[in-house]
């Protein structure tokens, strides 16, 4: 931030702001991940409750003993968005830990090669954990090393037995210690985070251990599984996997996760900042086409907000209403010159009247009080446009086949994109608006008036007016079309009287035109008014955003530095590198127009160059000629003939640690076809 | 039947040893002649073997404890490591005198373990009895170094001291034979129960509230569904355990006595049925099953694991998938036909493609290089792709989800090589 071109005490304030800001959004992200994973953490804990609750209880039940011990064993299905799995398993260990049982071990994949290793990492987490617990009287478990421990089953059990042993003839104080509130005997967790990578062998000889010494030990499993359950049966054979007592828990899938952090980070007015309609499409894309990863996207949110706090100097006035009205009176004069130079502001200073214009221009003072204006409506227009957004939502997300998307994301984007109600999709969708049958109707009206009453919004009291009025209307209809039941009833009555067939015929057609317009003159009539009451909700409040004056302060929109940012694309990036140094090098006389070679290029530029003219196998012979002339170019005629012996020597050792660059970069490689060839590796433009 | 009989051995224990050891009376009156008398020597090693559950454990271990030999009982899956297992030996052995509670020593080679040995057998006084040291699932021996399998046929001879070492395995004797030192063993088959022994054996254990008659009928029922899969007695007892209180219900309510064996039939019937299908292949877990019964519910609210068979896997990733797949199962030559546009010969390669299916799904998948999957990807996703380092850390973390497979070596930079591991419905599920 400090080599901003903003004065100094400005970026350090934008500083300010974007850490709390983004302190706030952290705070709040991490609130929605509990609530989410509230549910499966409450079904998995009651589940460890009862999974051993038996344990130690001298049953003389004779199941007991003709039952064979099974482990319990959650199967915990998490999706395919590997990189979010560390944290829900942070914060599952947190809550065990609290509430079940001081003994959990976290096991990966790539720590357990092979079962020493497994055994290993599993004493010491729970060896070291007891530590944790009561430090001062196990001093002595510190200072024996790993390798003296014996990684034995049976080593394990001792040391549970003696552990619970002491808790049990703990002094009263000790009792109050967390550790009483596991109960007696609090099972052991051993949680496998990726079951997928685990060997096999690994996996069939650490449960066929553990349940034989189940009876001692009372251990529960918990297997993190990406794809899917059957996932067990493929890895373990019957004869073990009968040693489990396999409970299925699914999380909530990611998509659901994304459109509530979605719900809650951007369509709300709590936090000021706010994400272009490209910025939050490359999100999305990144989130639905790659990695599924709420993190990631939450990661980069993040970067959007970084990067705005550092490309725009007026994101100072990015933050809550009355401390932007206190920034905007505090603007210095550099800062009114960036108000008055962005291009909304400008839009907004040629509506105005002429006097004004030249006030907006050359007092600072009006400037201030006209961008505290400003700001304030940007403020209530978003509270405005959440609501009808949400609103809006209710009815399409309703209509068959979804013309502006399931999700209320993709509504929202297609409603910052560009005026909604130009959009065919819209046009369609209210086509299909004025088809829904009345039950839905009602339904939706009293979901919207629910959303407008617990808005926060003001001048929605006699938005919700209306929509209840629709609503007793309707109500009213309803009253009405059963009467009119009855007597369309007392007329089929009349009509089993008529056994002539022509005065049949004729009644028939009569209630049914009758009916046709009955209902055109009630109840459609009311549809249609609906609909187009909605359709004027959303003329008025869902304008794109960046038809708003001083939209830019709050929103991010250059989805090309993000796309940079997160769209890695290694082969792309070497290949401009290669060719065009230009880019990166920042020489002045590297650049070229396209076409030629240049001489002063580093040589791998020159022989990358060169050897993307080449077909799979390259001549070594025909390459180094091309370079040396290339080379040779500059120096021209002026060599003479006793240096050129010499400058050859060194050309050929500049070509070679060419070749070799780019066989080290694996453009290349060594053939064994033809000798003094080699083969090329890359094909196509990148 | 043949009954035990043996002159070194009180006929109460025996008695009492034949009534623990149903239907495998001729394997323990074999073994008690090889043992002989407690001073006797016996034969250095005894190789037992068998099909799983066929009560090879279970024979040893209440032979053992009943005619109260000492023996030492370790698992060799436990002891993953030749210095664990040694050990574990030596500690047991060192419970037998409770006097010395020394500190456990430790001992990483067969070396030391046979000085050791030596001195523990002769500290317990216990030279004039043999000490049988049973070694189960023995075949995890082979993976340990090797000499020790060999060293523990020939223990006798190397400590010098009257020891019999028992093995007990799942697999026969021809595969464990090792190639130097090598003493044969005594080997022993335990075969299969039939299904009159598993009646026999089911039934002995019944509960006390009801009649062993009325337990044998149960098991008679049981066995008529489930030995057509299953003749494990283990897994036969588990299912026993679970559906019996199934089974009582009608008695308990008094709707039938427990005579009325064709009532109970069928009203057990189909609930074993489902029972097969369910807990059996473990689909769904044995105390969500007793949940199951207690509620009276249907088990069609809960689905088994293999009913969450779809994976929900970003965009890119299903195409990476399916031409993985394709690369797995197409044969290089027919890439260019199949992914080229306008090649013309439509109906000459459907006929081919048909042809070449079924065979390779026979061969299985093959694998095939990084470049040919790109490739194909590109041609079968319609918009432009571009190769970022999204699109190759998907490859990788489908290889972590063990969709993919790596070929060759895992350190190959260059041209890695990949297979694809999932099955065509997987892939028709994917695909849609």
């Amino acid at each position: 931030f400090g080599e901003e071109k903003g004065d100094s005490e400005d970026s350090e304030l934008r500083f300010a702001t974007c850490q709390s800001l983004w302190s706030k959004i952290k705070a709040e992200t991490e609130q929605i991940q509990e609530d989410l994973n509230k549910q499966l953490f409450d079904n998995l804990v009651s589940f460890l409750r009862q999974s051993h609750s038996d344990f130690q209880e001298k049953t003389t039940e004779w199941t007991r003993g003709m039952k064979p011990r099974e482990i319990p064993t959650a199967a915990l299905v998490l999706g395919v968005n590997v990189t979010d799995h560390n944290l829900t398993f942070r914060s599952l260990s947190e809550v065990l830990q609290n509430n079940i049982t001081p003994y959990i071990a976290l096991l990966e994949a790539k720590d357990c090669a092979g079962i020493k290793n497994l055994m290993q990492k599993l004493m010491g987490q729970l060896m070291n954990c007891h530590i944790d617990e009561d430090s001062l009287e196990d001093e002595d478990y510190v200072q024996v090393s790993q390798k003296r421990i014996r990684c034995s089953m049976t080593t394990l059990v001792s040391w549970y037995e003696s552990v619970t042993k002491k808790t049990d003839s703990g002094t009263p104080s000790k009792r109050t210690s967390p550790s009483s509130s596991h109960g007696q005997y609090p099972p052991v967790v051993v949680i496998l985070k990726d079951m997928e990578s685990f060997s096999t062998k690994v996996l069939q000889d650490f449960i066929v251990i553990s349940s034989q010494h189940i009876h001692e030990l009372p251990l529960v499993l918990i297997f993190g599984i990406a794809t899917s359950p059957m996932m067990i049966h493929n890895v373990l054979p019957h004869s073990v996997s009968s040693l489990l007592c396999i409970e299925l828990f699914q999380s909530l899938s990611c998509k659901d996760h994304l459109s509530t952090v979605i719900d809650k980070l951007l369509l709300t007015t709590q936090f000021p900042f706010k994400l272009g309609e490209k910025v939050l499409q490359v999100l999305i894309n990144i989130f639905l086409y790659h990695d599924f990863s709420v993190q990631n996207f939450i990661k980069g949110y993040q970067l959007c907000i970084v990067e705005h706090f550092y490309s725009q100097p007026l994101s100072v006035l990015c933050c809550q209403l009355e401390d932007a009205k206190m920034q905007a009176n505090a603007l210095s004069h550099g800062q009114c010159e960036n108000v008055r130079r962005l291009p909304s502001f400008r839009r907004y200073v040629e509506s105005q009247v002429s006097e004004k214009q030249i006030a907006l221009l050359t007092e600072d003072s009006c400037l201030k009080e006209t961008v505290q204006e400003l700001l304030e409506d940007l403020q209530v227009y978003h509270e405005n446009y959440v609501s009808v957004l949400r609103c809006l939502h209710v009815f399409t997300s309703f209509l068959p086949k979804h013309p502006l998307g399931k999700q209320i994301r993709e509504l929202h984007c297609t409603c910052l994109e560009d005026r909604v109600w130009e959009t065919e999709e819209y046009e369609s969708s209210l086509q299909l608006a004025r088809m829904l049958n009345k039950s839905d109707l009602v339904t939706m009206l009293q979901q919207c008036v629910e959303i407008f009453v617990s808005s926060s919004g003001k001048g929605f009291d006699k938005i919700v007016e209306k929509l209840k009025e629709f609503l007793t209307q309707f109500q009213q209809l309803e009253a009405e079309a059963i009467q009119e039941q009855d007597v369309s009833v007392s007329s089929q009555k009349e009509l089993q009287k008529k056994t002539d067939l022509y005065h049949l015929q004729k009644t028939l057609l009569e209630l049914k035109e009758s009916r046709r317009c009955k209902k055109l003159t009630k109840f459609e009539v009311l549809r249609f008014e609906v609909v187009d009451y909605i359709d004027s909700l959303v003329r008025e409040y869902l304008v794109p955003a960046d038809h708003k004056t001083l939209h830019e302060v709050v929103y991010f929109n250059t989805a090309s530095v993000l796309r940079e940012h997160l769209n890695a694309a290694p082969r792309i990036a070497l290949h401009t590198a290669l060719n065009n140094p230009f880019c990166y090098l920042k020489n002045q006389t590297l650049q070229t127009d396209g076409g030629g070679i240049s001489n002063k290029a580093p040589d791998i530029c020159i022989a990358y160059r060169l050897h993307l003219e080449c077909g799979r196998l390259i001549n070594l012979v025909d390459w180094l000629e091309a370079f040396s002339t290339v080379v040779m170019a500059a120096e021209g005629p002026k060599a003479d003939a006793a240096s050129s012996a010499q400058d050859d020597d060194v050309i050929h050792a500049r070509f070679i640690r060419a070749v070799s660059e780019l066989e080290l970069l694996g453009f290349i490689k060594p053939s064994k076809q033809k000798t003094d060839h080699v083969a090329r590796l890359t094909w196509g433009g990148c | 039947m043949p009954n035990l009989e043996h002159p070194a051995y009180p006929a109460a224990k025996l008695l009492q040893l034949e009534s623990l050891v149903p239907c495998r009376e001729s394997q323990v009156s074999l073994l008690l002649s090889i043992f002989g008398e407690r001073e006797q020597f016996s034969f250095p090693s005894i190789f037992i073997y068998g099909h799983r559950a066929s009560g090879k454990t279970y024979v040893m271990h209440t032979l053992l404890n009943t005619l109260q030999l000492p023996h030492v009982f370790v698992n060799c899956v436990e002891c993953f490591t030749s210095r664990l297992l040694l050990e574990e030996i030596l500690i047991q052995l060192q419970r037998y005198s409770e006097a010395e509670q020394s500190s456990h020593v430790p001992c990483d080679t067969l070396n030391d373990f046979v000085r050791l040995f030596k001195q523990a057998v002769a500290s317990r006084e216990l030279q004039d009895q043999t000490l049988y040291i049973v070694l189960d699932r023995a075949e995890q021996l082979r993976e340990m170094e090797a000499n020790i399998l060999p060293s523990f046929l020939r223990l006798q001879e190397l400590t010098d001291t009257n020891v019999t070492v028992v093995l007990l395995s799942e697999i026969v004797w021809e595969l464990f034979r090792p190639n130097t030192g090598c003493l044969e063993p005594v080997t022993l088959y335990f075969p299969d129960y039939s299904i009159g022994h598993l009646q026999k054996i089911l039934s002995q254990n019944h509960p006390p509230l009801y009649s062993a008659d009325f337990y044998a009928a149960y098991i008679n029922i049981l066995l008529g569904v489930f030995y057509m899969v299953c003749r494990d007695l283990k897994e036969l007892q588990h299912l026993a355990v679970l559906n019996f209180s199934k089974y009582c219900e009608p008695v308990v309510r008094g709707e039938a006595n427990e005579r009325d064996t064709r009532k109970l039939w069928k009203n057990i019937e189909p609930h074993l049925k489902k029972a097969m299908q369910t807990v059996y292949l473990r689909e769904i877990s044995s105390s969500q099953w007793e949940r199951l019964q207690h509620d009276d519910g249907e088990p069609g609210q809960l689905k088994g694991l293999s009913a969450h068979t779809h994976v929900e896997l970003p965009y890119y990733s299903k195409f990476l998938l399916i031409a993985a797949y394709l690369a797995s199962y197409n044969p290089v030559r027919t890439d260019k036909r199949f992914f080229i546009k306008h090649h013309g010969k439509v109906r000459k390669t459907n006929f081919m493609k048909k042809h070449e299916k079924t065979s390779n799904h026979l061969l299985g998948p093959k694998p095939f290089p990084l470049d040919r999957l790109l490739a194909i990807l590109y041609s079968i996703v319609d918009n432009r792709v571009a190769p970022t380092a999204n699109i190759f850390s998907q490859i990788s973390s489908l290889v972590t989800l063990q969709l993919l497979s790596m070929v060759g070596h895992n350190d190959q930079l260059d041209g890695p090589r990949y297979k694809c591991t999932v099955s065509l419905d997987f892939i028709r599920a994917v695909a849609r």
